[in-house]
Protein backbone atom coordinates (compact mmCIF):
# COMPACT_ATOMS: atom_id res chain seq x y z
CA UNK A 1 0.00 0.00 0.00
CA UNK A 2 2.36 2.29 1.31
CA UNK A 3 4.87 1.62 -1.93
CA UNK A 4 1.71 1.83 -4.23
CA UNK A 5 0.60 5.19 -2.42
CA UNK A 6 4.50 6.93 -3.35
CA UNK A 7 4.22 5.44 -7.23
CA UNK A 8 0.99 7.05 -7.21
CA UNK A 9 1.81 10.06 -6.26
CA UNK A 10 4.83 10.27 -8.58
CA UNK A 11 2.89 9.32 -11.07
CA UNK A 12 0.06 11.92 -10.02
CA UNK A 13 2.71 14.80 -10.25
CA UNK A 14 4.41 13.51 -13.29
CA UNK A 15 1.43 13.53 -15.56
CA UNK A 16 0.40 16.67 -13.97
CA UNK A 17 -3.66 15.76 -13.87
CA UNK A 18 -5.68 18.77 -14.98
CA UNK A 19 -8.39 18.15 -11.72
CA UNK A 20 -5.57 17.65 -8.98
CA UNK A 21 -3.50 20.84 -10.31
CA UNK A 22 -6.67 22.43 -9.50
CA UNK A 23 -7.43 21.09 -6.14
CA UNK A 24 -3.52 22.02 -5.80
CA UNK A 25 -3.89 25.52 -6.65
CA UNK A 26 -7.09 26.12 -5.13
CA UNK A 27 -5.08 24.59 -1.81
CA UNK A 28 -2.34 27.12 -1.93
CA UNK A 29 -4.35 30.35 -2.76
CA UNK A 30 -6.74 29.88 0.26
CA UNK A 31 -3.78 29.08 2.57
CA UNK A 32 -2.07 31.93 1.35
CA UNK A 33 -4.63 34.47 1.34
CA UNK A 34 -5.50 33.48 5.33
CA UNK A 35 -1.97 33.61 6.08
CA UNK A 36 -1.49 37.38 4.22
CA UNK A 37 -4.70 38.58 5.94
CA UNK A 38 -4.14 36.84 8.94
CA UNK A 39 -0.27 38.12 8.92
CA UNK A 40 -1.53 42.02 8.42
CA UNK A 41 -3.71 41.23 11.42
CA UNK A 42 -1.27 39.72 13.78
CA UNK A 43 1.93 40.60 13.84
CA UNK A 44 0.83 44.33 14.18
CA UNK A 45 -1.38 42.79 17.19
CA UNK A 46 1.93 40.79 18.47
CA UNK A 47 4.29 43.38 18.51
CA UNK A 48 1.87 46.47 20.05
CA UNK A 49 1.45 43.38 23.02
CA UNK A 50 5.12 43.05 22.87
CA UNK A 51 5.95 46.64 23.57
CA UNK A 52 3.42 48.13 24.74
CA UNK A 53 1.85 48.20 28.52
CA UNK A 54 -2.08 47.91 29.37
CA UNK A 55 -4.32 46.90 31.74
CA UNK A 56 -5.60 43.46 30.06
CA UNK A 57 -2.36 42.92 28.05
CA UNK A 58 -1.24 39.77 30.19
CA UNK A 59 -5.22 38.12 29.76
CA UNK A 60 -5.11 38.71 26.19
CA UNK A 61 -1.71 36.96 25.65
CA UNK A 62 -2.63 33.91 27.73
CA UNK A 63 -6.13 34.05 25.73
CA UNK A 64 -4.16 34.48 22.27
CA UNK A 65 -2.02 31.46 23.55
CA UNK A 66 -5.01 29.08 24.51
CA UNK A 67 -6.60 29.59 21.21
CA UNK A 68 -3.36 28.13 19.32
CA UNK A 69 -5.12 25.43 20.13
CA UNK A 70 -8.74 25.91 18.73
CA UNK A 71 -10.03 22.75 17.50
CA UNK A 72 -10.97 23.91 13.40
CA UNK A 73 -14.16 22.05 13.92
CA UNK A 74 -15.04 24.48 16.54
CA UNK A 75 -14.18 27.51 13.78
CA UNK A 76 -15.60 26.22 11.00
CA UNK A 77 -19.26 25.69 13.04
CA UNK A 78 -18.83 29.09 13.83
CA UNK A 79 -18.36 30.49 10.84
CA UNK A 80 -20.71 28.17 9.32
CA UNK A 81 -23.21 30.06 11.89
CA UNK A 82 -22.41 33.16 10.81
CA UNK A 83 -22.42 32.91 7.01
CA UNK A 84 -25.65 30.53 6.76
CA UNK A 85 -28.24 32.24 5.26
CA UNK A 86 -30.45 32.00 7.75
CA UNK A 87 -27.42 33.43 10.12
CA UNK A 88 -26.58 36.97 10.70
CA UNK A 89 -23.91 37.30 7.82
CA UNK A 90 -26.07 35.55 5.63
CA UNK A 91 -26.84 38.07 3.17
CA UNK A 92 -23.64 38.02 1.74
CA UNK A 93 -23.60 34.76 0.11
CA UNK A 94 -20.50 33.63 1.25
CA UNK A 95 -21.27 29.85 2.58
CA UNK A 96 -19.64 27.17 0.21
CA UNK A 97 -16.91 29.69 -1.69
CA UNK A 98 -13.18 29.70 -1.41
CA UNK A 99 -13.82 33.38 0.78
CA UNK A 100 -15.69 31.72 3.49
CA UNK A 101 -12.39 29.10 3.75
CA UNK A 102 -10.50 31.92 3.40
CA UNK A 103 -12.27 33.61 7.02
CA UNK A 104 -12.34 30.38 8.72
CA UNK A 105 -8.33 30.03 8.28
CA UNK A 106 -7.55 33.48 9.10
CA UNK A 107 -9.25 32.76 12.36
CA UNK A 108 -7.53 29.84 13.01
CA UNK A 109 -4.20 31.05 12.24
CA UNK A 110 -4.55 34.35 14.14
CA UNK A 111 -3.41 33.61 17.20
CA UNK A 112 -0.63 31.37 15.82
CA UNK A 113 1.19 34.21 14.53
CA UNK A 114 0.07 36.94 16.62
CA UNK A 115 1.35 34.61 20.02
CA UNK A 116 5.07 33.83 17.91
CA UNK A 117 5.02 37.26 17.17
CA UNK A 118 4.43 38.80 20.65
CA UNK A 119 7.88 36.52 21.70
CA UNK A 120 9.98 37.56 18.47
CA UNK A 121 9.00 41.00 19.32
CA UNK A 122 9.41 40.58 23.00
CA UNK A 123 13.18 39.46 22.75
CA UNK A 124 13.62 42.36 20.56
CA UNK A 125 12.28 45.02 23.02
CA UNK A 126 14.89 44.53 25.33
CA UNK A 127 17.73 45.67 23.16
CA UNK A 128 15.95 48.57 21.50
CA UNK A 129 13.40 49.80 23.91
CA UNK A 130 15.76 52.11 25.27
CA UNK A 131 17.01 53.58 22.11
CA UNK A 132 13.90 54.22 20.96
CA UNK A 133 12.80 56.20 23.65
CA UNK A 134 16.01 58.87 23.62
CA UNK A 135 15.26 59.05 20.12
CA UNK A 136 11.71 59.70 21.02
CA UNK A 137 10.41 57.44 18.19
CA UNK A 138 6.74 56.56 18.33
CA UNK A 139 4.69 53.83 18.45
CA UNK A 140 3.22 53.66 14.87
CA UNK A 141 6.97 54.03 13.73
CA UNK A 142 8.21 51.51 16.24
CA UNK A 143 6.10 48.69 15.32
CA UNK A 144 7.17 48.72 11.52
CA UNK A 145 10.68 49.14 13.04
CA UNK A 146 10.91 46.05 14.98
CA UNK A 147 8.84 44.20 12.41
CA UNK A 148 11.08 44.99 9.56
CA UNK A 149 14.14 44.64 11.77
CA UNK A 150 12.54 41.05 12.90
CA UNK A 151 11.67 40.14 9.42
CA UNK A 152 13.54 36.77 9.04
CA UNK A 153 12.72 35.34 12.15
CA UNK A 154 8.86 36.34 11.82
CA UNK A 155 9.40 33.73 8.60
CA UNK A 156 8.94 30.92 10.40
CA UNK A 157 6.37 32.52 12.32
CA UNK A 158 4.76 32.71 9.12
CA UNK A 159 5.34 29.36 8.14
CA UNK A 160 3.91 27.94 11.76
CA UNK A 161 0.61 29.89 10.08
CA UNK A 162 0.65 28.43 6.93
CA UNK A 163 1.33 24.78 8.21
CA UNK A 164 -1.68 25.07 10.29
CA UNK A 165 -3.86 26.67 7.37
CA UNK A 166 -2.86 23.40 4.64
CA UNK A 167 -3.42 21.18 6.47
CA UNK A 168 -6.49 21.82 8.13
CA UNK A 169 -9.56 19.83 7.28
CA UNK A 170 -12.20 20.52 10.02
CA UNK A 171 -12.94 23.82 9.20
CA UNK A 172 -13.14 23.75 5.70
CA UNK A 173 -14.93 21.09 5.16
CA UNK A 174 -18.03 22.60 6.99
CA UNK A 175 -17.82 25.87 5.70
CA UNK A 176 -16.95 25.28 2.06
CA UNK A 177 -18.50 22.09 1.72
CA UNK A 178 -15.74 20.17 -0.58
CA UNK A 179 -17.83 21.28 -3.78
CA UNK A 180 -15.89 19.97 -6.98
CA UNK A 181 -14.11 22.57 -8.90
CA UNK A 182 -15.30 25.01 -6.62
CA UNK A 183 -14.62 24.48 -2.95
CA UNK A 184 -12.25 21.03 -2.93
CA UNK A 185 -8.51 21.44 -1.86
CA UNK A 186 -6.27 18.80 -0.69
CA UNK A 187 -7.69 17.89 2.50
CA UNK A 188 -10.60 17.82 2.04
CA UNK A 189 -10.23 15.59 -1.30
CA UNK A 190 -7.89 13.26 0.85
CA UNK A 191 -10.86 12.46 3.19
CA UNK A 192 -12.81 12.08 0.46
CA UNK A 193 -10.96 9.24 -0.97
CA UNK A 194 -11.05 7.91 2.38
CA UNK A 195 -14.44 7.90 2.95
CA UNK A 196 -14.42 6.15 -0.88
CA UNK A 197 -12.16 3.48 0.73
CA UNK A 198 -9.79 4.68 -2.41
CA UNK A 199 -6.59 4.32 0.41
CA UNK A 200 -4.12 4.23 -1.92
CA UNK A 201 -4.99 7.26 -3.83
CA UNK A 202 -5.89 9.60 -0.58
CA UNK A 203 -2.62 8.48 0.79
CA UNK A 204 -0.93 9.64 -2.81
CA UNK A 205 -2.91 12.77 -2.42
CA UNK A 206 -1.27 13.28 1.08
CA UNK A 207 1.91 12.96 -0.14
CA UNK A 208 1.26 15.67 -2.58
CA UNK A 209 0.69 17.77 -0.16
CA UNK A 210 3.38 17.09 2.15
CA UNK A 211 5.59 17.36 -1.14
CA UNK A 212 4.27 21.07 -0.95
CA UNK A 213 4.51 21.93 2.46
CA UNK A 214 7.97 20.44 1.91
CA UNK A 215 8.75 22.64 -0.84
CA UNK A 216 7.60 26.24 0.72
CA UNK A 217 9.48 25.44 3.26
CA UNK A 218 12.41 25.04 1.83
CA UNK A 219 11.97 28.02 0.15
CA UNK A 220 11.34 30.20 2.97
CA UNK A 221 14.67 28.61 4.94
CA UNK A 222 16.79 29.81 1.84
CA UNK A 223 15.86 32.52 1.89
CA UNK A 224 16.17 33.27 5.69
CA UNK A 225 20.35 31.29 5.22
CA UNK A 226 20.76 33.33 2.41
CA UNK A 227 20.17 36.70 4.60
CA UNK A 228 21.86 35.02 7.28
CA UNK A 229 24.99 34.75 5.57
CA UNK A 230 24.62 38.28 3.75
CA UNK A 231 24.73 39.53 7.29
CA UNK A 232 21.18 41.16 7.38
CA UNK A 233 20.07 39.71 10.82
CA UNK B 1 9.18 54.70 3.75
CA UNK B 2 10.28 51.40 2.11
CA UNK B 3 7.86 49.89 4.57
CA UNK B 4 5.02 51.29 3.16
CA UNK B 5 5.74 50.27 -0.16
CA UNK B 6 5.98 46.90 1.02
CA UNK B 7 2.65 47.19 2.44
CA UNK B 8 1.44 48.90 -0.35
CA UNK B 9 2.62 45.77 -2.67
CA UNK B 10 1.22 43.24 0.26
CA UNK B 11 -2.36 44.77 -0.20
CA UNK B 12 -1.78 44.64 -4.15
CA UNK B 13 -1.23 41.19 -3.59
CA UNK B 14 -3.98 40.54 -1.44
CA UNK B 15 -6.28 41.99 -4.13
CA UNK B 16 -5.06 39.81 -7.11
CA UNK B 17 -5.41 36.66 -4.79
CA UNK B 18 -9.11 38.01 -3.48
CA UNK B 19 -10.03 38.18 -7.17
CA UNK B 20 -9.78 35.17 -8.54
CA UNK B 21 -13.80 34.79 -9.92
CA UNK B 22 -16.47 32.67 -7.96
CA UNK B 23 -19.21 33.27 -10.35
CA UNK B 24 -20.97 31.41 -12.11
CA UNK B 25 -23.41 31.77 -14.71
CA UNK B 26 -26.11 30.05 -12.99
CA UNK B 27 -25.60 27.86 -10.22
CA UNK B 28 -27.32 25.75 -7.38
CA UNK B 29 -26.56 24.60 -4.27
CA UNK B 30 -27.72 20.91 -3.63
CA UNK B 31 -28.06 19.38 -0.51
CA UNK B 32 -27.57 15.87 -0.77
CA UNK B 33 -26.37 12.77 1.02
CA UNK B 34 -23.19 10.66 0.61
CA UNK B 35 -24.20 7.61 -1.55
CA UNK B 36 -25.11 9.79 -4.30
CA UNK B 37 -21.46 11.62 -4.29
CA UNK B 38 -19.17 8.51 -3.35
CA UNK B 39 -21.12 6.16 -5.86
CA UNK B 40 -19.86 8.61 -8.60
CA UNK B 41 -23.57 8.94 -10.00
CA UNK B 42 -23.17 13.14 -9.69
CA UNK B 43 -19.60 12.69 -11.47
CA UNK B 44 -21.71 10.93 -14.37
CA UNK B 45 -24.71 13.01 -14.75
CA UNK B 46 -23.80 16.74 -13.44
CA UNK B 47 -22.02 17.18 -17.12
CA UNK B 48 -25.33 16.14 -18.81
CA UNK B 49 -27.53 18.57 -17.02
CA UNK B 50 -25.28 21.57 -17.43
CA UNK B 51 -24.98 20.71 -21.28
CA UNK B 52 -28.83 20.57 -21.32
CA UNK B 53 -30.01 23.55 -18.81
CA UNK B 54 -26.53 25.40 -18.25
CA UNK B 55 -27.09 24.54 -14.33
CA UNK B 56 -24.07 24.07 -12.89
CA UNK B 57 -24.67 22.36 -9.55
CA UNK B 58 -22.58 22.24 -6.43
CA UNK B 59 -23.04 19.56 -4.08
CA UNK B 60 -22.72 19.59 -0.36
CA UNK B 61 -22.60 15.67 0.25
CA UNK B 62 -23.28 15.31 3.99
CA UNK B 63 -25.54 12.79 6.19
CA UNK B 64 -29.10 12.65 4.77
CA UNK B 65 -30.16 14.32 8.75
CA UNK B 66 -27.36 17.25 8.26
CA UNK B 67 -28.36 17.79 5.14
CA UNK B 68 -31.88 18.50 5.82
CA UNK B 69 -30.96 20.61 8.61
CA UNK B 70 -28.66 22.56 6.30
CA UNK B 71 -31.40 23.10 3.99
CA UNK B 72 -34.10 24.06 7.31
CA UNK B 73 -30.87 26.94 7.49
CA UNK B 74 -31.79 27.68 3.73
CA UNK B 75 -27.97 26.94 2.88
CA UNK B 76 -28.77 25.23 -0.35
CA UNK B 77 -31.71 25.11 -3.51
CA UNK B 78 -32.28 21.71 -3.60
CA UNK B 79 -32.86 18.73 -0.81
CA UNK B 80 -31.86 15.14 -2.48
CA UNK B 81 -31.91 12.57 0.41
CA UNK B 82 -32.94 9.33 1.03
CA UNK B 83 -35.63 8.98 4.33
CA UNK B 84 -39.16 9.40 3.50
CA UNK B 85 -41.06 10.08 6.22
CA UNK B 86 -37.89 13.13 7.34
CA UNK B 87 -38.59 14.44 3.55
CA UNK B 88 -42.31 14.37 4.34
CA UNK B 89 -41.95 15.92 7.61
CA UNK B 90 -39.66 18.68 5.97
CA UNK B 91 -42.51 19.88 3.15
CA UNK B 92 -45.22 20.01 6.12
CA UNK B 93 -43.24 22.02 8.10
CA UNK B 94 -43.17 24.41 5.07
CA UNK B 95 -39.65 23.71 4.64
CA UNK B 96 -39.73 22.67 0.97
CA UNK B 97 -42.09 23.21 -1.69
CA UNK B 98 -42.97 19.40 -2.80
CA UNK B 99 -41.25 16.38 -2.18
CA UNK B 100 -41.37 13.94 -5.74
CA UNK B 101 -39.87 10.45 -5.78
CA UNK B 102 -36.59 10.03 -7.77
CA UNK B 103 -35.50 6.38 -7.87
CA UNK B 104 -34.18 3.74 -5.16
CA UNK B 105 -31.76 0.91 -4.46
CA UNK B 106 -31.66 -1.45 -1.66
CA UNK B 107 -29.33 -1.66 1.50
CA UNK B 108 -27.23 -4.89 2.06
CA UNK B 109 -25.47 -6.24 4.83
CA UNK B 110 -21.95 -6.44 4.23
CA UNK B 111 -19.74 -8.81 6.48
CA UNK B 112 -16.67 -10.39 6.86
CA UNK B 113 -15.72 -13.24 4.78
CA UNK B 114 -16.12 -16.16 7.85
CA UNK B 115 -19.11 -15.00 8.65
CA UNK B 116 -19.24 -15.38 12.27
CA UNK B 117 -22.94 -14.78 12.61
CA UNK B 118 -23.68 -17.50 9.83
CA UNK B 119 -26.45 -14.96 8.13
CA UNK B 120 -24.56 -15.41 4.44
CA UNK B 121 -27.38 -15.91 2.08
CA UNK B 122 -30.59 -15.11 3.64
CA UNK B 123 -33.23 -12.54 2.80
CA UNK B 124 -34.65 -12.40 5.80
CA UNK B 125 -32.90 -8.98 7.81
CA UNK B 126 -34.76 -9.79 10.90
CA UNK B 127 -33.60 -13.06 11.53
CA UNK B 128 -29.87 -11.87 10.24
CA UNK B 129 -29.81 -8.77 12.81
CA UNK B 130 -31.48 -11.45 15.76
CA UNK B 131 -28.40 -13.32 14.84
CA UNK B 132 -25.76 -10.73 14.89
CA UNK B 133 -27.38 -9.69 18.52
CA UNK B 134 -27.59 -12.94 20.21
CA UNK B 135 -23.91 -13.44 19.39
CA UNK B 136 -22.53 -10.37 19.87
CA UNK B 137 -20.52 -10.57 16.43
CA UNK B 138 -19.28 -6.81 16.29
CA UNK B 139 -21.72 -4.68 13.54
CA UNK B 140 -20.80 -1.09 12.59
CA UNK B 141 -23.66 1.65 12.68
CA UNK B 142 -23.51 4.93 10.95
CA UNK B 143 -24.91 6.45 14.32
CA UNK B 144 -25.20 9.46 12.77
CA UNK B 145 -29.18 10.25 12.06
CA UNK B 146 -28.52 9.70 8.20
CA UNK B 147 -30.66 8.09 5.86
CA UNK B 148 -28.90 4.86 6.16
CA UNK B 149 -28.78 5.37 10.33
CA UNK B 150 -32.32 6.02 10.26
CA UNK B 151 -33.06 2.62 7.91
CA UNK B 152 -30.71 0.56 10.61
CA UNK B 153 -32.24 1.86 13.35
CA UNK B 154 -36.25 0.98 11.73
CA UNK B 155 -34.98 -2.75 10.94
CA UNK B 156 -33.38 -3.25 14.72
CA UNK B 157 -36.98 -2.02 15.92
CA UNK B 158 -38.56 -4.49 13.73
CA UNK B 159 -36.50 -6.95 14.84
CA UNK B 160 -37.55 -6.23 18.01
CA UNK B 161 -33.88 -5.42 19.63
CA UNK B 162 -32.41 -2.92 21.15
CA UNK B 163 -28.40 -2.71 20.27
CA UNK B 164 -27.82 -0.17 22.07
CA UNK B 165 -27.88 -1.84 24.73
CA UNK B 166 -24.25 -3.26 23.33
CA UNK B 167 -23.09 -0.23 22.55
CA UNK B 168 -19.39 0.29 22.74
CA UNK B 169 -18.89 -3.85 23.16
CA UNK B 170 -20.36 -5.19 19.74
CA UNK B 171 -22.48 -2.33 18.37
CA UNK B 172 -19.87 0.37 17.03
CA UNK B 173 -21.91 3.66 16.48
CA UNK B 174 -19.13 5.17 14.35
CA UNK B 175 -20.81 8.43 14.00
CA UNK B 176 -19.27 9.30 10.28
CA UNK B 177 -20.71 8.60 6.73
CA UNK B 178 -20.81 5.29 4.94
CA UNK B 179 -17.53 5.04 3.70
CA UNK B 180 -15.61 5.63 6.82
CA UNK B 181 -18.03 3.58 8.43
CA UNK B 182 -17.43 0.48 5.56
CA UNK B 183 -13.50 1.49 6.24
CA UNK B 184 -14.08 0.72 10.15
CA UNK B 185 -16.17 -2.34 9.59
CA UNK B 186 -13.73 -3.93 7.35
CA UNK B 187 -10.66 -2.88 10.18
CA UNK B 188 -12.73 -4.47 12.92
CA UNK B 189 -14.36 -7.36 10.87
CA UNK B 190 -17.92 -6.30 11.88
CA UNK B 191 -21.47 -6.51 9.73
CA UNK B 192 -22.24 -2.80 8.50
CA UNK B 193 -25.79 -2.02 6.56
CA UNK B 194 -24.64 -0.55 3.37
CA UNK B 195 -26.71 0.79 0.19
CA UNK B 196 -25.75 -0.78 -2.72
CA UNK B 197 -24.86 1.64 -4.77
CA UNK B 198 -21.90 3.15 -2.20
CA UNK B 199 -21.21 -0.59 -1.44
CA UNK B 200 -20.42 -1.42 -5.40
CA UNK B 201 -18.26 1.74 -6.19
CA UNK B 202 -16.04 1.31 -2.51
CA UNK B 203 -12.55 0.99 -2.85
CA UNK B 204 -11.56 -0.81 0.36
CA UNK B 205 -13.77 -3.71 0.62
CA UNK B 206 -10.58 -6.60 1.27
CA UNK B 207 -12.73 -9.83 1.30
CA UNK B 208 -16.09 -8.44 2.43
CA UNK B 209 -19.01 -9.33 0.72
CA UNK B 210 -22.65 -9.06 0.92
CA UNK B 211 -24.30 -11.38 3.30
CA UNK B 212 -27.97 -10.05 3.36
CA UNK B 213 -29.73 -9.31 0.55
CA UNK B 214 -33.41 -9.34 -1.09
CA UNK B 215 -35.60 -8.65 1.94
CA UNK B 216 -38.33 -5.93 0.99
CA UNK B 217 -37.68 -4.42 3.73
CA UNK B 218 -34.08 -3.11 2.51
CA UNK B 219 -35.49 -1.23 0.04
CA UNK B 220 -34.60 2.27 0.10
CA UNK B 221 -36.13 5.23 -2.03
CA UNK B 222 -34.27 8.35 -3.22
CA UNK B 223 -36.27 11.83 -3.40
CA UNK B 224 -35.89 15.24 -4.51
CA UNK B 225 -37.28 18.35 -3.11
CA UNK B 226 -37.10 21.76 -3.94
CA UNK B 227 -36.16 24.05 -0.59
CA UNK B 228 -39.24 26.20 -0.25
CA UNK B 229 -38.79 30.19 -1.40
CA UNK B 230 -41.43 31.21 0.79
CA UNK B 231 -39.27 30.51 3.54
CA UNK B 232 -35.99 30.83 2.19
CA UNK B 233 -36.28 33.85 0.25
CA UNK B 234 -32.51 33.11 -1.79
CA UNK B 235 -33.77 29.90 -2.97
CA UNK B 236 -33.26 29.96 -6.87
CA UNK B 237 -36.30 28.39 -7.55
CA UNK B 238 -36.08 29.06 -11.02
CA UNK B 239 -33.33 26.67 -11.60
CA UNK B 240 -33.89 24.49 -8.64
CA UNK B 241 -37.07 23.55 -10.28
CA UNK B 242 -35.78 22.95 -14.10
CA UNK B 243 -32.79 20.54 -12.08
CA UNK B 244 -35.36 18.71 -10.79
CA UNK B 245 -37.65 18.53 -13.68
CA UNK B 246 -34.31 17.60 -15.88
CA UNK B 247 -33.90 14.51 -13.20
CA UNK B 248 -37.72 13.51 -13.35
CA UNK B 249 -38.08 13.56 -17.00
CA UNK B 250 -38.04 10.90 -19.63
CA UNK B 251 -34.60 11.97 -20.58
CA UNK B 252 -33.41 11.71 -16.78
CA UNK B 253 -34.75 8.87 -15.71
CA UNK B 254 -32.93 6.60 -18.31
CA UNK B 255 -29.89 8.46 -17.63
CA UNK B 256 -30.27 7.25 -14.37
CA UNK B 257 -31.18 3.75 -15.56
CA UNK B 258 -27.83 3.98 -17.98
CA UNK B 259 -25.49 4.36 -15.07
CA UNK B 260 -23.50 1.71 -14.36
CA UNK B 261 -20.35 0.68 -12.40
CA UNK B 262 -18.57 -2.22 -12.80
CA UNK B 263 -21.80 -4.13 -14.89
CA UNK B 264 -23.68 -3.32 -11.88
CA UNK B 265 -26.93 -0.49 -12.60
CA UNK B 266 -26.75 1.75 -9.01
CA UNK B 267 -30.25 3.71 -9.41
CA UNK B 268 -33.40 2.60 -10.82
CA UNK B 269 -35.65 5.39 -11.60
CA UNK B 270 -39.15 5.63 -10.14
CA UNK B 271 -40.23 9.24 -10.72
CA UNK B 272 -44.44 9.46 -10.84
Amino acid sequence: MLINAFSDALTLIVSADSDLIEILLLSVKVSFSALAIAGILAMPLGTILAISHFSGRKLLITFLNAMMGLPPVVVGLFVYLMLSRSGPLGILELLYTPTAMIIAQVILIIPIVASLTYQVIEELNREYRDLFLSLKIGPQQAIFAYLWDARYSLFTTLLAGFGRAISEVGAVMIVGGNINHLTRIMTTAIALETSKGELSLALSLGIVLLTIALLVNAIVMSIKTFATEKGYV
Amino acid sequence: MVILRIAKKIAFGLGTLMSFNFCYAESIILQSTTSTKNSGFYDYILPMIKEDTGITVNVVAVGTGQAIKNAQRCDGDVLLVHAKAAEERFVSDGYGVKRFDLMFNDFVIVGPPGDPANITGSTDVSGALKSIASQQTPFASRGDNSGTHKAETKLWKISEIDPSKGSGMWYLETGSGMGSTLNIAVGKGAYVLSDRATWIKFGNKQNFKVHVQGDKRLFNQYGVTLINPTKCPNVKSKAGQKFISWLLSDKGQSAIESYTVGGNQLFFPNAQ
